[in-house]
């Protein structure tokens, strides 16, 4: 068969490419315990139920010692000819999703045990989607990045849908599985639109052969168009946010925590690779698409956020509306590319801390209301101050209030657009503070009724918060603590652009 | 090589698709207007592939096959789990959540 097509390709002798273990080795740490966690399920059952959870951690853990030992070593590596590069951002990005991945473990332990919900293949299918997020992180080829999509979104899909008989679960799960594959066969048709244009699967020859202008200059248009669409679903910009408060809405919380914060970050990190890796020679297409998408979906996320009742729902928008800011430095990547990759993947690592702590606070609450209003958060503070804290502090965290860590991370995106010193910059710079005083309202509203209003039903039994869900608030609370009053910047420091196509 | 024709195949391949996913109420249709889509894709890919005399082209049109199996064999799941619950796999209906 193989002897069949070679010669229509013009094939040569097949070389084995070498392969470095030291840099797959995250990829492969995950691979080997989502194996092994499958496996125990399938020979133990009952049994295997106590142990999924703590060695779910145990691996994501274990996954963090090899991207340690590869940030130590501080050489950066690169495979098959450029189609997976591990460089200091990806190791960055990877943490962030390894830590992120095990703060949802600890969200996840009781809620999901508690619930008469099926374990073993929760966490099963979360470590594989933690697997395609941090192989995305390294992805710099159409083929893998397109693999490293899947495999991250697949198993979201099943998770949203967890909870089998609740008609609102399949819902939730249903819209993200039409409109996740949907914008995944789109963003397909725009990268095969790019392999005509360039011939080449890799970034980096792709970017070499876009820069300079062909007769097929049509297909490269339509094809970036159509790959950023199909990413500005995974993100949830507007106008492709649709699925978004629906599906956080009807999944199990845990999971919409996964889905807000991990999902949304690798495709933020699918986009920076594609931007500055493949795209960044025909900034005149993709930046004008940036600045449309960065506005439109931090006026309307915020907009819409200031009418819902439902905390997961406003969560929903005001995370459309952060999607907007993450966007914001990309719109002038081509005339600042170092500041925008800065202010982009620290405003992703520190998106991350204070989101999963805000949806770790709403786990805790309904513990005990069973419910997510808005109005049933009023009067938390004389029952439950050490939870009312740390939900302050995420809230003014999402909303920019110094010196928490989301002041940091709208400093660097007003930076990225006020440095670029063109006009459509200043202009996106201006939409980012009007937006954050706009959504400093629904945060500083719910702060308030915390704080200084009753509770509605004079109920004042203290939360009951189990062990890990107490670990994960601490740990995301110090983090976005930490992030903000830290000197010297721990993220934007390692961010190069000319670094990321590992040479 | 008559490579417009392709091209031309696979962009009326594509509108049908999308078409069809924006059109369709019913469930199972709208799978497999999303299989239509990925089918324009593989044409394209195997076409500028054997343009250029480069197997990327193909390989990555096996991913694709292989990848939209496991994607519409989880769609069918969760229509079949729908259709369970539900008695119908009627799009319009599924509004429990609005806002």
């Amino acid at each position: 068969m193989l002897a069949g097509i070679a010669p229509l390709f013009g094939a040569t002798e097949f070389v084995r490419p070498a392969i470095d273990w030291h840099a797959a080795a995250p990829e492969l740490t995950l691979l080997g315990f989502g194996a092994l966690i499958t496996m125990i399920d399938i020979g133990w059952l009952e049994r295997a139920r106590r142990i999924a959870a703590p060695l779910t951690s145990l691996a994501l853990l274990v996954t963090l010692v090899p991207i340690i030992t590869l940030a130590l070593d501080g050489n950066d590596r690169s495979m098959f000819h450029g189609g997976f590069v591990v460089d200091d951002y990806s190791l960055i990005m990877k943490a962030t999703f390894v830590l992120a991945g095990y703060v949802v473990v600890l969200m996840s332990t009781n809620y999901i045990a508690e619930g008469d919900y099926w374990e073993n293949e929760y966490y099963g299918l979360l470590l594989s989607s933690i697997l395609g997020m941090i192989l995305m992180a390294s992805a710099r080829d159409l083929i893998s990045i397109f693999v490293a999509l899947e495999l991250l979104s697949i198993p979201a899909y099943m998770l949203a849908t967890w909870r089998k008989r609740d008609l609102k679960s399949n819902e939730a799960g249903l819209k993200y599985y039409l409109m996740g594959v949907f914008a995944s066969a789109v963003m397909l048709y725009g990268m095969s639109l790019l392999y005509g244009a360039s011939g080449s699967t890799l970034l980096v020859d792709i970017n070499d052969a876009i820069s300079v202008a062909t007769t097929l200059d049509a297909v490269v248009v339509i094809g970036i168009i159509f790959v950023v669409v199909g990413f500005a679903f995974k993100v949830s910009a507007f106008p492709f946010h649709t699925w978004a408060p629906d599906t956080y809405e009807g999944s199990p919380t845990p999971v919409t925590a996964f889905i807000s914060v991990a999902s949304k970050a690798a495709g933020f990190v699918a986009l920076l690779n594609l931007l500055f890796v493949g795209f960044l020679g025909r900034d005149d297409i993709f930046e004008p698409l940036m600045w449309a998408l960065a506005a439109a979906s931090m006026t309307a996320g915020n907009l819409m956020a200031l009418r819902q009742t439902n905390i997961v729902r406003l969560l929903a928008y005001s995370g459309v509306a952060q999607a907007g800011y993450m966007l914001a430095p990309l719109a002038v990547a081509g005339t600042v590319p170092d500041k925008a990759l800065t202010a982009s993947v620290t405003y992703l690592v520190i998106y991350a801390a204070m989101n999963l702590g805000a949806f770790a606070v709403v786990i805790a609450v309904a513990r005990k209301t069973r419910s997510a209003k808005i109005s049933d958060y009023r009067g938390l503070f004389h029952y439950a101050p050490g939870l009312t804290v740390a939900m302050t502090i995420f809230l003014f965290s999402l909303a920019g209030i110094p010196p928490l860590g989301g002041w940091l991370a709208k400093f660097r995106v007003m930076e990225a657009v006020i440095e670029a010193d063109t006009a459509s910059g200043l202009v996106l710079g201006i939409f980012v503070a009007v937006n954050s005083v706009i959504a400093l309202y629904y945060y500083a509203r719910i702060g308030f009724g915390m704080w200084a209003e009753d509770a509605p039903d004079g109920d004042l039994t203290p939360v009951n918060v189990p062990l890990s869900l107490g670990v994960a608030l601490t740990l995301t609370a110090l983090i976005t603590i930490a992030m903000g009053v830290v000197p010297g910047d721990v993220v934007g420091r390692f961010t190069e652009v000319s670094l990321l196509a590992g040479g | 090589m008559l490579l417009n024709q392709f091209l031309l195949l696979s962009a009326v391949l594509f509108c049908i698709g999308v078409y069809g996913v924006l059109a369709r109420k019913n469930g199972v249709l709208v799978l497999m207007s999303i299989e239509l889509i990925l089918n324009a894709v593989n044409i394209n890919l195997v076409a500028f592939g054997a343009l250029t005399d480069n197997v990327a082209g193909a390989v990555f049109a096996l991913f694709t096959i292989a990848v939209a199996a496991a994607e519409v064999g989880i769609g069918l799941a969760i229509v079949l789990l729908i259709y369970r619950n539900r008695r119908s796999i009627d799009l319009s209906e599924i509004d429990l959540m609005k806002g």
